[in-house]
């Protein structure tokens, strides 16, 4: 339906074939990718090229409508040299990846006959997306920064989407963007005001150096935000435990149970791996959101410090805008030095 | 439950029996919400202490009140288009120069935008202004500026008492804010907007409900400019709407029952998704397929009405279809409308060719035929920007009209190879539209097709695109995909039962009912499987829980053919369904299909006038004279023969339609050649018309040997207007006993000579002591919900035992004579809404719903009865008597005595008031027609100024065709008077019952008691 542009530029889609459930795809095509806003951060994109590595759809449209149009989606994919299929009846593939999970899989095209048993052991031969190793594909490999105001935050890049860089923008704070594996040092020499764990793709197990870098922080008591990928980590370096969900929850329609005042949210989500809701136990945070559907955990807060994370995705794009606040939440912890209520 | 008129002193005096704890408003549209509104004002909430469940009156109040609106989306940060509320012309004009013209006028707590209207000119302005002013209950209108290119985005809100609050489902106007969302061709979800634009609505809607307060549910519509993001709040529906229903229905969330439980305290996060069972209520449907919801129009039944579409909503009734692209959803909803369409292009007599400057005028002014003009245009080579800038569709839905046009040439230039029919099913082309461009018919394509392994697979509407497991029975077929979400049956088991398709005049939620209780008579007796086939969006019998399954689709041949191979039913049952699915009756037949309860043929028989007019004539039954049409030369030799009027009808129609009371040689031959066309297959029979007699009406419902008689029926009007327009009674009270015999003896004679097994409906003409049959249906008739009521005796669950085989209990022929109860059944209008519609009242049906009354007495029913459709009764005041021909005039003479008596003040055109004059019945005031307006006292000044509160206006159709000459000023007093919300009464047997109500009520108030609950008869 919408967010294709933001989801095929998500980077926690990085290494993985993107199937739609929405049978019409491409409708308002792509926007013109140049434009930025005044911070220099794209306006309608979450990184700088898709991330996934391939696109299976329904129906593709061919031509598309919209008033900030540059190019249809076929146009683009074929301009980044990313795979993709039409003509697909999506709804079966969703209902084989609800029995088993997310599966390994393969998109070939051919003039000739497709023999599906070469195929399938080329695919056994490959690297596992499990094992893979994301992390220096997605991060930036130096600092950037956006906007000069005086007090900053800084993002730990595991994958960083630009919405986060803007909602941060949002709130009346500099940006620095740095590696997924720099140092608690390499933290504070910025002097941030807070820091945002962000975003990004695989297991959290595989970023053993920002879980490093997280449990300083939580040692500092540095005000952090964690989001999805991030959250996992955060809930890493205070003692919880993560696992892979059977099954994974992506979409734009996900409600989510706000324990403190009650509230239900729909939020964005995507993400295959989750806090494991029994470790919260003996770990620093207390359960702060949970999913309405599975009783997944959604948020957690710390204890004591400062320290708030979320599952989902607050920043949107793809998505709702309902959670917007918990950046402003992660304002409230820096600037009152109290976890912020609603 | 109660039968009465929802108005404020009706329903004050049923909270005082009551004693209600809450109140709820949302859920019986309009009508309740101002009611509810009226209830505040008067201090009756406050006295009783009713709470009022779901949004209070106060975030009612700030939705309906436009300025109230609008001040309090400026406060919650939702922008609004420039406007002010008027309550005069003068300042109207003031506001409409500021704003600059177009502008458009909305009217303050009305229906379907009903009195409003976009002004381009001081003259428009003049006239729209003081129809709305009339239309509004306080008297207010507010001129806006004028954005009719934008596009109309809504979204649907569920909100609890503790503001959670989701989206269900939202929604784009394919014809933009040009046409009313009613009379928009409209698709969930939303296909051009982008992520961007979609959030920035859902969260401005979102805010909006908070900050009015929204509890349950409520529909937000908004403008959006196609050239940037810039958009606007229209207004907000903080009650159940048509859109809500769609909504229901497009994703499977049940909106009205939700806001129920959440108008009693639940909260969102607290209710289960009805659906997956196991999931909750607080979410957001996600759809992986796409909705087009089509409105229907009646326009060919109003001659004179003006069919462009804009603010005001002229529809009567709507389809919705599920596929998995626009094409396909497109195609089977103009299919569903049962218009005589099979699709977008390839339809019978679809080779007219209209040239460049005819098509360019109607993309810019569009009326109900706008997509085929599209079409056209697309054939003649225009472009896909000019098309979008003529008419405001986005460009992206041109785009996929013109892939369905150019599949038709592809299908007329190429061969008809697998790849080609599969891709042409995906664009939701029929067989039948296949066939007639490939000079085939329909038969042999579905053979074709079948024999490539080109077949439709069958898809569940789940909530959540499948991404969680759901047990769900809500089905919809498409060819847009290649895996079937549920199996084939390979044992044969199950009933189906067919629905009546849109609601449209002659057919609305009457055929609805029957449908649901078929389903639950069958269900009662041990059918353990029934399936329901329907398209309709805004009725019961497409709830899903209706049923055990049920199939959201077309009703035409090809699908059900597709579904029954897929369900593999012991039958199908289409008696319930109207005249959509008793049509359907000898073509499932032909197919080899198992119709469960009467036999085909005899269907056939009773619906072929020539054949039933045979059978009559060996059972000695009476029945006018009537000869089938062979020739015109035969015609007019049995027209002059039996001498005019005679009337001209089409076997096989409902409600009348190319059905025609002719009374000249002229008007025989061009309603002969109408009745041809609306039924080819069907002979056309021409029957001499009886003048002044009664029309009588029995529904029954019969096993074949043992017949139950429901009622017997009286029309209140004499017999030439049409059943379902005619005002009827329970008891007969016209009729003497040997008369009562004879009905019921013929009664009991067709429906067992037919071998009826199941519902029917038999007509009748009494005339000087003589009974003749006019019609037999042998299916569910509009009247049976209205008979089953009054009977306190179901019909239709009583007709679900003969369907299955089994016998109907023994039950007296003359129970209905001992029921002391008067029912009243009074046709609703809509004329108000279709401008230029003439409501004089004919053989053809324009009536668009009804309302029942009950009461102790014929007046008693009767006063109830038409304040609920209405109708104001003053206890005093002036009425205007204008009456056509010396018949007529003799006839409202005790009319004109009784109302004289009652103290009513009595004006009357020039020849009317010299009959009453010469007839010394007092003091009448002469008044002059529209035509003469320098002639004073006029009478369009004394409608406007509100000087009379009630008209008679027999025209003197007797022995005129309509509209020739004099009787155009008739129209303009019935016109002016129905855009002014003043009753007018066209026959003379109305203005005599509505006298005699009046005087009634001067001295008896109206009975208030519940309605009984059915009797258990076996």
């Amino acid at each position: 339906m919408v967010g294709y542009t933001e989801a095929l530029t998500d980077p926690s889609y990085s290494g993985q074939i993107l199937t739609l459930t929405y049978p019409l795809v491409g409708n308002y095509g792509v926007p013109e990718k140049s434009i930025t806003d005044k911070d220099g951060i794209p306006k309608h994109f979450e990184s700088d090229k898709i991330q996934a590595t391939g696109l299976v759809v329904h129906e593709l449209s061919e031509t598309a409508s919209h008033w900030n149009l540059s190019m249809t989606l076929d146009e683009w994919l074929y301009n980044e040299k990313i795979p993709g299929i039409s003509g697909v009846d999506t709804r079966s593939i969703t209902k084989k990846l609800r029995e088993r999970g997310v599966m390994m899989s393969l998109l070939a095209v051919s003039e000739t006959e497709i023999d599906e048993r070469e195929l399938k052991s080329k695919l056994e031969n490959v690297p596992k997306y499990s094992d893979e190793e994301f992390m220096d594909i997605v991060s930036t490999s130096d600092s950037k920064t956006y906007g000069n105001e005086k007090e900053s935050i800084v993002v730990i890049d595991t994958g960083v989407k630009n919405a986060i860089l803007r909602n941060i923008r949002r709130i009346g704070f500099k940006v620095i963007q740095i590696p997924w594996n720099s140092s608690i040092e390499k933290v504070m020499s910025y002097k941030p005001k807070g820091v945002v764990i962000s975003s990004g793709p695989g297991d959290p197990k595989k970023c053993p150096k920002t879980v490093e870098t997280a449990k300083s922080l939580l040692k500092q008591n540095i005000p952090t935000l964690g989001i999805c990928l991030g959250a996992q980590i955060l809930g890493l370096a205070g003692g919880a435990d993560t696992y892979k969900l059977k099954y994974g929850h992506r979409g734009q329609n996900k409600p989510c149970l706000n324990l403190e005042n009650n509230q239900v949210y729909v939020t964005s989500q995507n993400h295959g791996y989750g806090i494991n809701p029994d470790s919260l136990k003996n770990s620093e945070f207390n359960l702060w959101f949970t999913n309405t559907d599975d009783k997944t955990v959604e948020g957690i807060k710390h204890k004591e410090k400062k320290c708030i994370a979320v599952q989902f995705h607050p920043e949107a794009s793809p998505g709702p805008y309902d959670c917007m606040y918990i950046f402003d939440e992660l304002k409230n912890l820096m600037e009152e030095g109290t976890p912020g209520k609603r | 439950m109660y039968l009465l008129p929802v108005v404020p002193e009706y329903v004050e005096s049923i909270i005082e029996s009551e004693q209600p704890d809450g109140l709820m408003l949302g859920f019986g549209g309009q009508t309740a919400l101002n009611c509810g509104v009226k209830l505040e004002d008067l201090g009756i909430l406050k006295k009783y202490g009713t709470r009022v469940l779901g949004t209070s009156i106060k975030g009612i109040q700030c939705t309906e009140d436009r300025q109230l609106f609008k001040d309090t989306m400026i406060q919650c940060g939702v922008p609004v288009l420039k406007s002010k509320a008027v309550t005069t012309f003068q300042d109207a004009k003031k506001v409409a120069k500021e704003l600059r013209y177009p502008v458009i006028i909305r009217v303050a707590y009305t229906l379907g935008g009903k009195g409003g209207g976009i002004a381009h000119n001081e003259i428009e302005l003049y006239e729209i202004v003081g129809r709305g002013l009339a239309a509004s209950m306080v008297g207010q209108i507010l001129i806006e500026e004028y954005v009719g290119d934008w596009k109309q985005i809504e979204y649907e809100v569920m909100q609890d008492y503790d503001g959670n609050n989701i989206i269900v489902c939202n929604m784009e106007n394919i014809l933009a804010m040009r046409v009313h969302t009613g009379d928009n061709i409209v698709v969930a979800p939303s296909q051009t907007i982008d992520n961007h634009e979609y959030h920035m609505l859902r969260t401005a809607a979102l805010r909006a409900s908070k900050h009015v307060g929204i509890v349950g549910e409520c529909n937000i519509q908004f403008a959006l400019d196609p050239n940037s993001d810039k958009y606007a709040a229209i207004e907000i529906n903080p009650r159940l709407s048509r859109s809500s229903a769609l909504a229901s229905k497009a994703t499977g969330y049940p909106i009205a029952y939700m806001s129920a439980k959440i108008g009693l305290g639940y909260s969102l996060p607290e209710l289960a998704n009805s659906i997956t069972k196991t999931t909750t209520a607080c979410f957001e449907p996600a759809l992986d397929y796409i909705v087009c919801k089509h409105p229907r129009w009646d326009f060919a039944k109003f001659e004179r009405a003006n069919r462009t579409l804009g603010p005001t909503m002229k529809s009567v009734g709507e389809v919705m279809a599920v596929g998995r692209s626009f094409e396909e959803s497109l195609q089977k909803s103009i299919r569903m409308l049962e218009i005589r369409k099979d699709g977008l292009v390839a339809n019978r007599n679809g080779n007219e060719t209209y040239d460049e400057e005819s098509i360019e005028n109607h993309l810019l002014n569009m009326d109900d035929n706008v997509l085929y003009y599209v079409a056209a245009a697309l054939k003649k080579g225009l472009s896909i920007d000019r098309i979008y800038k003529l008419s405001a569709i986005d460009p992206w839905f041109l785009e996929k009209i013109k892939n369905i046009v150019d599949m038709e040439q592809r299908l007329q230039k190429s061969e008809l190879e697998s790849k080609l029919l599969r891709e042409a099913k995906r664009l939701g082309f029929s067989d039948r539209q296949i066939g007639r461009i490939t000079d085939k018919d329909e038969f042999q394509i579905r053979k074709i097709r079948k024999e490539k392994g080109i077949a439709p697979v069958v898809k569940q509407i789940d909530t959540l695109a499948a991404e969680w497991p759901a047990k769900t029975n809500y089905l919809y077929l498409t060819y847009g995909g290649t895996e079937n979400d549920l199996p084939s049956r390979t044992k044969q088991e199950g009933v189906v039962v067919l629905g009546a398709g849109p609601y449209r005049i002659g057919s609305s939620v009457e055929f609805d009912w029957g449908t649901v209780n078929m389903v639950w008579g069958l269900q009662e007796n041990g059918e353990k499987q029934v399936t329901v086939i329907n398209c309709n969006p805004e009725t019961v019998s497409t709830d899903y829980d209706i049923c055990d399954r049920l199939y959201f689709e077309e009703l035409t041949l090809e699908r059900i053919l597709d579904i029954l191979e897929i369900e593999n039913p012991k039958g199908v049952v289409t008696s319930v369904g109207g005249q959509t699915s008793n049509n359907l009756t000898p073509k499932l037949a032909k197919n080899g299909v198992t119709l469960l309860g009467t036999d085909s043929q005899d269907v056939d028989i009773a619906e072929n006038r020539s054949k039933f007019s045979h059978v009559l004539d060996t059972l000695h039954i009476k029945q006018p004279q009537w000869q089938a049409f062979s020739s015109l030369f035969e015609a007019k030799k049995f027209a002059t023969k039996v001498g005019y009027p005679v009337l001209v009808r089409p076997s096989y129609v409902l409600s009348g339609a190319a059905m025609k009371r002719v009374w000249s040689q002229e008007g025989l031959k061009k309603f002969l050649q109408e009745a041809v066309d609306v039924s080819p297959d069907h002979p056309v029979v021409i029957t001499k018309f009886m003048l002044n007699s009664l029309e009588v009406e029995v529904d029954g419902v019969s096993d074949g040997k043992n017949v139950v008689i429901g009622a017997i029926i009286e029309h209140i009007e004499s017999a030439g207007i049409h059943s379902g327009d005619a005002m009827m009674c329970i008891p007969p009270w016209r009729m003497s006993n040997k008369i009562i015999e004879t009905i019921t003896d013929y009664t009991v004679k067709i429906a067992t000579s037919f071998n009826i097994r199941g519902p029917f409906n038999l007509q009748f003409l009494v005339q000087s002591g003589q009974v003749y049959v006019i019609e037999l249906n042998i299916r569910a008739s509009r009247s049976m919900p209205f008979v089953s009521k009054l009977m306190r005796m179901n019909l239709i669950n009583l007709a679900s035992l003969p369907i299955l085989g089994k016998p109907l209990p023994e039950i007296p022929h003359d129970r209905w004579k001992k029921i002391h109860t008067f029912g009243i059944k009074v046709p609703q209008f809509s004329f108000m809404q279709l401008e230029g519609a003439d409501m004089v009242l004919g053989v053809e049906m324009q009536s668009t719903g009804e309302v029942a009354c009950f009461g102790t007495s014929f007046y008693d029913a009767l006063s109830k009865g038409l304040i609920s459709a209405g109708y104001t009764l003053p206890e005093k005041g002036t009425v205007l008597i204008t009456i056509g021909g010396s018949e007529n005039k003799e006839k409202i003479l005790q009319t004109a005595l009784l109302l004289k008596k009652l103290d009513y003040k009595i004006l009357a055109t020039e020849h009317t008031a010299e009959f009453l004059s010469d007839k010394r019945i007092g003091e009448i005031d002469v008044v002059y027609k529209i035509s003469e307006p320098d002639r004073k006292p006029n009478i369009v000044d004394l409608l406007y100024k509100r000087e009379i509160d009630f008209i008679i206006n027999v025209p003197s159709t007797s022995t005129l065709e309509k509209y020739v000459g004099m009787l155009h000023d008739e129209y303009q007093i019935r016109r002016k008077a129905v855009e002014l919300g003043i009753p007018v009464l066209t026959t003379t047997e109305l203005a005599d019952s509505f006298a005699k109500t009046l005087e009634w009520l001067k001295n008896n108030e109206t009975t208030k008691k519940p309605l009984e609950p059915y009797e258990n008869l076996y």
